[in-house]
């Protein structure tokens, strides 16, 4: 069997970094950057490994398309491979990561980014890249300290900022999961795209609430943690 | 806890137990040709082993076959077979008899992680991913192991998202040590994980199936959530980087939905898409599943497609739908319903 190939393989090559900042973001969560290389659409991800020869995980850019680092936000899978090791990294350390890839992104259009967990990510990209204008942001977490970058994002997104939260009660939150808020909604925009990320449970869910709600399956668009 | 099974198990593995317990090297193959070749249900009928070794293997581990634990047939003879799998898990198998052949559709992961729009099993969830053992299993329990020509990786979940797994149970199915099948016999389906089905194309010569279902980005990551990630044209970029030979087959998968994809357009896009491409299309029938918005293109349209296809120059067949009764058809495989649904918070 001739088993060569050339093109695809080079697009998930894995190139040799050093984490510029790591931060604590809750208990298990994190956000680690190195410095931006190339250029990236919010919402593309990239892939990520520790050494040569790991089968490296996919992470969504969380940060801005013109600043100067690239940053992914994880959370430590338990029994997991690499989000353990990630999270015991520190600054400095080498991390291999590819070139951004993927076309979960979003134009200058009405849309509703909706998210639960570190699914916050892309959407997050997408808020720091100056994407926010008629979007509303819907995110799912289940206890206060979940809502990842909300010191940034409720004072400029305002009401169109929704965090839904499942087991604990907090100022400005929906108490109770994402999915109750979106059935509780007599109301949706039809006619505006929703894009949805995170657990395939979460996906799902949404989606079939969406369609029940008669949203057309053609504007909804997903990213899948798998 | 549970002593770990035997069945499953790939010679090296093998090798190992045979090391660990100090068995003479050759027991190794001894036991493949009483698991794979010989299909025993227990360790107790090893006889060329000493009885010795016998009890050290069973003090040490578990067969690991598991008889499936329902059965349904459907009208048209498809039969549906349900294997546990752990607690409270289950799979689905579906036995597809035809005139000259006979099919095995296998799972590999206990629901799937990737929510197709148009699929039952994406609506379960994902529970697990299946052992080698437990994907073999389908096969050597099936009443009718005897009269199987072929085996499809189309059942419940996406075979590359448990890649090493399913890769040891296409070695324990191909190799001269294991059931020694032509992997000629056997296709893989996938919905186009790139790095794996690198993998998968590097280390088996098994038959690959792409889910396709559009030409179109932008139509195809509204219906399969991968398209995010793995767009068309890496899917075909990595297909095309290899030489499937005269004997190696690469076929894609087509569900055919009304006034969606079963349009000119997509014939003139597939044409150009796989131009020069060495493959065949495989049109199946949409089976509704609950509360989709989606429907499927009538006989008369598949027909028409088909033969559009094919004028450009492209084999196309249409798969006929088998077991839709009993729920064994295409997209329509789950065990939703017997999982203790573990509310997922988010
Ligand atoms: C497009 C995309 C974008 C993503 N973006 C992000 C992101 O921005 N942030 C983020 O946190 N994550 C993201 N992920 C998920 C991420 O890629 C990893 O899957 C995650 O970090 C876990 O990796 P791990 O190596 O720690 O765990 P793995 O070793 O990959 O294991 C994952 C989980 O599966 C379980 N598991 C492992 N093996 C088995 C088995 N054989 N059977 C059953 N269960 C098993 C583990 O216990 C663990 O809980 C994304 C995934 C995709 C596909
Ligand atoms: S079509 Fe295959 S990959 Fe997609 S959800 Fe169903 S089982 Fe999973």
């Amino acid at each position: 069997m001739a088993n060569s190939y050339s093109t695809a393989k080079s697009d998930l090559q894995l190139v040799p970094f050093e984490i510029s900042r790591k931060h604590q973001l809750a208990e298990d969560v994190y956000l680690i950057s190195v410095p931006r290389k190339s250029d990236f659409e919010a919402g593309q991800v990239v892939a990520v490994s520790l050494s040569d020869g790991q089968t490296p995980r996919l992470y969504s850019i969380a940060s801005g398309n013109a600043g100067p680092e690239i940053s992914i936000l994880f959370n430590i899978k338990k029994d997991g491979f690499l989000s353990p090791q990630l999270a015991n990294s520190k600054e400095g350390d080498r991390i291999l990561v590819s070139a951004p890839f993927g076309n979960f992104t979003c134009r200058d259009e009405k849309a509703c980014w909706i998210a639960s967990g570190t699914g916050i990510a892309p959407f997050a990209s997408m808020f720091f890249s100056g994407q926010w204008k008629g979007k509303t942001l819907i995110h799912g977490g289940r206890t206060v300290d979940s809502f990842y970058f909300q010191d940034d994002i409720a004072p400029v997104m305002k009401e169109s900022y929704i965090r839904c939260c499942s087991q604990e009660n907090g100022l400005g939150l929906y108490q109770g999961r994402l999915t109750s808020y979106l059935k509780e909604q007599t109301y949706l925009d039809l006619s505006q795209k929703y894009y949805l990320c995170g657990s395939p449970e979460m996906v799902v869910d949404v989606r079939d609430i969406l369609i029940s709600k008669k949203v057309p399956f053609e504007n909804i668009i997903s990213e899948i943690y798998f | 806890m549970e002593k770990p099974s035997l069945f499953g198990k790939t010679l090296d593995e093998l090798k190992q137990v045979a090391s660990k317990l100090d068995l003479p090297k050759y027991a190794a193959k001894q036991m493949a040709e009483w698991l794979y070749k010989k299909n025993v249900v227990s360790i107790e009928e090893m006889s060329n082993l000493s009885k010795k070794t016998r009890e050290d293997l069973a003090t040490n581990f578990q067969m690991g076959k598991v008889a499936h634990s329902k059965e349904q047939v459907s009208v048209d003879g498809t039969k549906k077979y349900l294997f546990p799998s752990g607690q409270n898990k289950f799979i689905e198998a579906a036995y597809i008899p035809d005139e000259d052949r006979a099919t095995l559709c296998v799972s590999s992961q206990v629901g799937c992680k990737m929510g197709c729009l148009f699929c039952m099993t994406g609506k379960q969830g994902f529970q697990s991913n299946l052992s080698a053992g437990e994907i073999v299993n389908q096969i050597f329990s099936l009443p009718e192991k005897e009269k199987l020509t072929n085996i499809v990786y189309m059942g419940m979940g996406e075979p590359f998202d448990n890649l090493q797994e399913v890769l040891k149970s296409l070695e324990i199915l191909t190799s001269e040590w294991g059931a020694g099948m032509s992997p000629r016999r056997i296709t893989v389906s996938t919905i186009g994980i790139v790095p794996a089905m690198e993998e998968f194309l590097e280390k088996s010569e098994c038959h690959l199936a792409v889910s396709l279902h559009t030409p179109f980005d932008e139509e195809r990551r509204k219906l399969m959530p991968i398209n995010t990630v793995y767009p068309i044209n890496k899917v075909l970029s990595e297909v095309r980087s290899w030489d499937f030979g005269k004997q190696r087959r690469l076929s894609f998968e087509y569900i055919m939905f009304k006034d969606l994809n079963d349009t000119t357009a997509h014939v003139n896009e597939l044409a150009r898409l796989l131009n020069g491409l060495r493959c065949r299309i495989n049109l199946i029938r949409f089976h509704p599943i609950p509360d989709t918005p989606l429907l499927s293109s009538d006989s008369e349209k598949m027909e028409s497609f088909k033969a559009a296809l094919e004028v450009k120059g492209i084999t196309t067949t249409i798969r006929r739908s088998r077991g839709e009764d009993i729920y064994a058809a295409c997209g329509l495989l789950s065990t939703k319903e017997l999982v203790k649904k573990e509310e997922s918070d988010y």
